[in-house]
């Protein structure tokens, strides 16, 4: 492992430790507490809930989530290219640096102008 | 040696992992063990080296597949915990392949060690000082020797774009 | 036995600030967390023409400490149908997530945990993934509709957001070259310029980006009060909503900070390579000597005698602090000479963060709320293919710039009106297309709900 990273190792080690330990001293440290079981319910503006949990969802969530993987897919792709570019065009490099992108990025615009058109990015139902 | 031991800390946390994954009743339970196997593989990267790799796999699998997969869970509710009777037989059958699996795995593992130049090879990893940084050096061979899968990857995820709102079209109008 | 103690005394000789810097972060960041959230309610006392509350300390200051206590000792309450190991595991992650992702920030030259790393900017940014994982657990774990669907929304909200985020940041690192947070810095002092103004369409977008992705006014829809019953939190109380609110804080610290990275010139004083605007090094220990001064002329007029005593207290503060700056000044002694860059580098950060901070709060209680479906169509249709545009833009002017000769100020200037063009025609289909769209979204009203639309 590179050098550099063992202190943010256990930094992050650090970071995991505080809430758990924090939530285990509390635990122990706070007083009692009464109450009934009503306590326990959900809580729904204090109305007793009526059904359980289960009401289905709207599917647009789903499809949000399946873009989100692909867009973040094209920005990781991004990040590569952007920290080289400077140094290609110091190589005099310009166009090498950017048809091959231009050409990536120019696929998924086609993608994003059918998605656009399509409505899948809005509320409504797809078109 | 330090190497080693954030090795064996990370395999560890993997294996570990990997095993509660799947015997998990509840899938967001799973779901969650898959999270710890992803992050203690991407420091497993780290620990070779390949730092970009480390943060792609942070953020792609991690932050984006897991995420669509807890929502599918959710949408779907598959977080319903299964009756346990319908694995009972399975959970022994299962466990009798896995182990007739890794003892092959391992009976041909130790074999071939002792076969002249057929062995497993080692190659010496080349010693740190000599690594170019690693996002440089990534991206110069994917824009160097992997050009035409760099593009190729766009039209793939133009047919995952594609793919995906026509499925999900089927079932909103079903 | 003894090498290896050797061997961690060497390690931590060599890497000493590092770990003082994780050490620090842990202590210290939970109580800037609540000081902000102070900062917050006096502003917004201001912006309200209200008088905000003066009980406990002068001016309110000592609030916080008192709410952080109640909320430690508050009762933890787990609902009976909740899962048990999610409700502990959600807000865990969230804090986990928030706080390691600040160690990759750089507060100064010096003050770093993650010394010289090739990702840099990245591990912070990457770790920022986690972030919705830790709603959406934590809102599924409360088995309470409401909370379900507050933890969608907000999640599908962070998602669309991230990826704006992500190619706000891509021109920045065009500019740049580099993920490493100090060649960051160090390219916008050679370049004499801070990237804001050679992608300032960049730098806008990032800034809306980071107020979604913090799930602030004017997006905080899934966790208002009068919405959603703060969303996928409500069933998280005491100990465990004070993990979110940390969470929340952080994460805004931690996207303040790249961004003031990224374009603001991080560390660097205003004009750092012009020699006649050097008396600027000077600001720290006179902003420090003013805040003490007035601490001082406050402290006289003070009710009641403690808190006179606590504003004299805080004016020492102030001085004792500006001393050492006076002290580190480059003709000072040494060895605060070498503590220079250091401390007058956090100063700068600091200060320029805040500012970021500072936007925040204002634009918090100055624009109202944004609609769901309005949000999501603010990120998919407008900000979205506007980033990307202007990555390309930022490409073409470095390759005009250093192909063509052409002047560098020229071609930024050139392509970001080309960029404001284009957004302004995103802007009119997307008028064109909502007026389309709305007639069918009013008539179907389980939409906006999130439950199913048939």
């Amino acid at each position: 492992m590179p050098p550099a990273y063992i202190p943010l190792l256990l930094f992050s080690l650090l970071v995991l430790a505080f809430p758990v330990v924090t939530l285990i001293v509390l635990k122990y440290i706070r007083p009692g507490s009464g109450g009934g079981p009503t306590k326990f319910q959900p809580y729904e503006y204090g109305i007793l809930p009526e059904t359980s949990a289960s009401r289905p969802y709207s599917t647009r969530f789903y499809i949000i989530a399946m873009l989100f993987v692909i867009f973040n897919v094209e920005t990781v792709f991004l990040f590569p290219w952007a920290v080289l570019f400077r140094s290609w065009l110091a190589a005099h490099l310009a166009g090498f640096a950017l048809i091959p992108m231009f050409v990536f990025l120019g696929i998924l615009l086609v993608g994003y102008v059918w998605l656009y058109k399509k409505g899948a990015f809005d509320l409504a139902s797809l078109r | 040696m330090l190497d080693s031991v954030i090795f064996y800390f990370f395999a560890g946390i993997a294996i570990v992992s990997a095993v509660l994954m799947i015997t998990r009743r509840n899938a967001i339970h799973s779901a969650i063990f898959l999270i710890t196997t992803l992050l203690a593989t991407a420091g497993i990267f780290l620990q070779l080296r390949a730092e970009f790799l480390f943060i792609s796999q942070i953020i792609l699998f991690v932050g984006g597949i897991m995420v669509l997969f807890i929502f599918v869970i959710i949408l779907v509710r598959l977080d319903v915990p299964l009756p346990q009777v319908r694995w009972r037989t399975q959970k022994w059958i299962a466990l009798l392949v896995t182990l007739a699996v890794g003892m092959e795995a391992g009976v041909v593992l130790w074999f071939a060690r002792k076969i002249p130049g057929q062995g497993l090879i080692f190659p010496n990893p080349a010693p740190a000082d000599k690594l170019h940084p690693n996002t440089e050096e990534l991206a110069r061979s994917l824009f160097g020797s992997y050009l035409l899968p760099f593009e190729i990857a766009s039209v793939l995820l133009l047919v995952a774009m594609v793919g995906a709102v026509v499925m999900a079209k089927k079932r909103i109008d079903a | 036995m003894s090498p290896m103690l050797h061997s961690i005394l060497a390690f931590v000789q060599a890497w000493w600030v590092e770990l003082l810097c994780a050490l620090l972060i842990v202590l210290v960041v939970p109580l800037i967390a609540v000081y902000i959230a102070l900062v917050e309610r006096k502003f917004m006392a201001d912006v309200q023409a209200r008088p905000d509350s003066t009980r406990v300390g002068p001016h309110s200051l000592l609030q916080q400490i008192p709410d952080a206590l109640k909320l430690l000792f508050k009762e933890d309450l787990i609902p009976a149908n909740a899962d048990q190991f999610i409700f502990w595991f959600a807000p865990v992650l969230s804090m986990t997530a928030a706080l390691t992702s600040m160690g990759a920030v750089a507060f100064g030259p010096w003050f770093q945990v993650a010394r010289d790393i090739n990702l840099g900017l990245l591990f912070a940014v990457g770790v920022s993934a986690l972030r919705p994982l830790g709603i959406i657990l934590g809102g599924w774990a409360s088995n309470n509709h409401y909370p379900i669907i507050g933890a969608l929304r907000s999640t599908a909200q962070l998602i669309s957001y991230e990826t704006t985020a992500g190619f706000a940041l891509v021109s920045g690192f065009l500019l740049a070259g580099t993920l490493n947070v100090r060649a960051i810095v160090e390219i916008q002092r050679t370049d004499q310029a801070w990237f804001v103004f050679l992608a300032p369409v960049g730098f806008f977008i990032y800034l809306i980006a980071s107020i979604v992705e913090t799930n602030r006014e004017p997006f905080d829809l899934p966790e208002t009060k009068s919405e959603l019953v703060a969303g996928s939190i409500a069933e998280y109380g005491g100990f465990r909503w004070l993990l979110y609110f940390l969470a929340e804080y952080a994460n805004r610290i931690v996207v303040a900070s790249v961004g003031t990275t990224l374009f603001l010139g991080g560390w660097l004083r205003p004009f750092p390579n012009v020699r006649w605007l050097i008396w600027l090094d000077a600001a720290p220990t006179l902003l420090l000597a003013a805040v003490g001064a007035y601490c001082v002329f406050r402290a006289g007029k003070q009710p009641a005698r403690e808190q006179s005593l606590f504003m004299w207290a805080v004016a020492l503060a102030c001085f004792v602090v500006a001393a050492i700056f006076a002290l580190a000044a480059p003709f000072g002694h040494l060895p605060f000479e070498l503590m220079h860059n250091g401390l007058y580098g956090a100063f700068w950060l600091l200060l320029k963060v805040s500012a970021y901070i500072y936007i925040f709060t204002w634009l918090r209680f100055t624009l109202p709320r944004f609609r769901f479906d309005q949000l999501m169509r603010l990120g998919w249709h407008i900000l979205i293919p506007l980033a990307l545009i202007n990555v390309v833009d930022v490409g073409i002017a470095l390759a005009l710039s250093s192909e063509f000769g052409l002047n560098r100020w020229l071609s930024m200037v050139i392509t970001t009106v080309a960029t404001l063009g284009a957004a302004m025609l995103l802007l009119h289909w997307n008028d064109k297309y909502a007026d389309a769209a709305s007639a069918g979204l009013l008539a179907d009203s389980s939409v906006v709900e999130g439950t199913h639309a048939g």
